[in-house]
């Protein structure tokens, strides 16, 4: 049998894990790039007169959403002559951890930041005279969706120059902790680019509401990214806690499901609040007086959509510091994995499906303002309804990791 | 780590029953939200009907819900009974 020695495990991670981080960091930015062009066409075909301003501002578009790309570059470079000074198992993970983390965490910030330049070059071909407007508007908006992307590189970096020691449990934690962060970076990112899309249409529509368009975008695209913040905790606590004296079997298992459930449960949420803030700018076009109610309406609909990620959170918090019995028997183990696949998958849909409900009603409330209280209680039936799975899956979590 | 007969049919009920539970809400979410979507659109367009729209978005998602409890009905199977 062949045996490999430590440095050489390590080594392998971090050529694996180069490719991985690149190839994974590339999926989003080439999406969003293309969303972009094929708007900028749309509108150049509507208005050929406005090409010079329309290429203009999708070059400038595409360069931003290019740098979640840049940054998957950057982190699979370093990983690739990464030297490491005390190699180890837990260095290992920690490096699969860094380009999952990476890797994932920039292909949500690529699809987002497309759509506020592909909407832009939509604004500028309707309105040229908005063109400069637009562009900053533009700019604001997929620099916020640029955020996940960020924060799924401090936790690479972090897994990358940290030294963790060689600890077997930290192997789980590290990988884990990476998981989650890239997990939870992607609906956080195309989440923040609706609002960022509908404030630029809405601006072409209705240029006198434009300094409110950007603040609703603002506050709309600020509540996007509580899911990639609720990842961003659960992988620095896996790095940082010290967790000693906790049994391998089954803590191992107990950080994967972590991992597992804050990271794909956050997908949901994050698209989810992204489609409502996406909903309340195009209303304020429509509608302008309306703009209280509907950034109120949004906000309630928002908050509603981060359930499913905030059960997330909590099935990861008591993965985290539950302490189980040591346990070698696989079942054991499984049980908590399976715990994070239930809460994690169980999450992304009625995510997604209270954002939907959200979305509706706030386009619908500026329209007819004087019944939107029939409308918001309407939607927070409907939003209560399409969270039932996400309890399900977390009443399974529970009895996973309590009760069997 | 010993792996026995028993163990493993337990471990993959397990992660069977959170796969199921898992995966087995994506749909009822999302289709649930489609239509309270359309319900709060249909309101906002004809405010007189709510009554009667809310109710009928009630019996949509109810049977939407369906699967979801399907779901959950055979990740208890895996958990309790098999």
């Amino acid at each position: 049998m062949m045996t490999i020695d430590i440095p050489t495990w390590v080594n392998l991670a971090a050529l694996f894990g180069g490719g991985l981080a690149m190839g994974l960091g590339a999926i989003g930015a080439a999406i969003g790039e293309g969303y972009t062009a094929a708007h900028a066409d749309m509108a150049l075909s509507q208005n050929p007169e406005s090409s010079g301003d329309i290429i203009k501002t999708m070059l400038v578009g595409q360069a931003v959403a290019e740098s979640a790309a840049i940054f998957a570059l950057v982190v699979a470079i370093l990983l690739l002559f990464l030297n490491v000074p005390n190699p180890s198992l837990a260095k290992a993970a920690a490096l699969v951890g860094a380009s999952l983390s990476m890797g994932l965490g920039a292909i949500g910030s690529g699809i987002g930041s497309g759509m506020p330049g592909g909407k832009a070059c939509m604004g500028i071909a309707a309105k040229p005279e908005l063109s400069g407007r637009l562009t900053m508007n533009m700019l604001i908006g997929s620099a916020v969706c640029q955020t996940p992307a960020i924060l799924a590189m401090i936790i690479a970096l972090m897994l990358m120059f940290i030294d963790f020691g060689s600890d077997p449990l930290k192997i789980a934690a590290l990988g884990s902790a990476g998981l989650a962060m890239g997990l939870g970076a992607i609906g956080s990112g195309i989440g923040s680019g609706y609002p960022g899309g509908e404030a630029c249409v809405g601006i072409a529509r209705q240029p006198r509401m434009s300094v409110g368009l950007t603040t609703n975008m603002l506050i709309g695209s600020a509540v996007c990214q509580t899911p990639a913040i609720f990842a961003m905790v659960v992988a620095l606590i896996l790095v940082f806690m010290d967790f000693s004296g906790a049994p391998l079997y089954p803590k191992w298992a107990a950080f994967l499901g972590a991992g597992i459930s804050t990271g794909f449960a956050a997908i949901g949420s994050g698209i989810g609040g992204g489609m409502t803030a996406g909903g309340s700018c195009e209303g304020i076009a429509r509608q302008p007086e309306t703009v209280g109610t509907v950034t109120t309406t949004m906000l309630v609909g928002q908050a509603v959509s981060q359930t499913p990620a905030i059960f997330g959170l909590l099935v990861s918090f008591i993965l985290m510091f539950k302490t189980f019995p040591e346990s070698t028997a696989l079942s054991a183990s499984m049980a908590l994995v399976g715990a994070g696949v239930s809460m994690g998958f169980g999450g992304i849909g009625p995510g997604i499906g209270n954002g939907m409900v959200a979305q509706s009603a706030v386009r619908w409330v500026a329209r007819n303002v004087e019944h939107a209280g029939d409308m918001v209680r309407t939607m927070l039936v409907a939003q209560a309804v399409s969270q039932s799975t996400a309890i399900y899956a977390m009443v399974v979590s529970l009895v996973l990791i309590f009760v069997v | 780590m010993a792996i026995e007969g028993v163990d493993i049919v337990k471990a993959a009920a397990f992660l069977g029953a959170g796969l199921a539970m898992g995966l087995g809400a994506i749909g009822p979410g999302v289709g649930e939200g489609m239509v309270g979507a359309k319900a709060c659109e249909a309101i906002g367009r004809n405010p007189k009907e709510a009554g009667l729209l809310t109710r009928t978005m009630l019996v949509g998602q109810a049977v939407s819900e369906s699967t979801g409890i399907y779901s959950l009905v055979i990740a208890l199977l895996l958990l309790f009974v098999v």
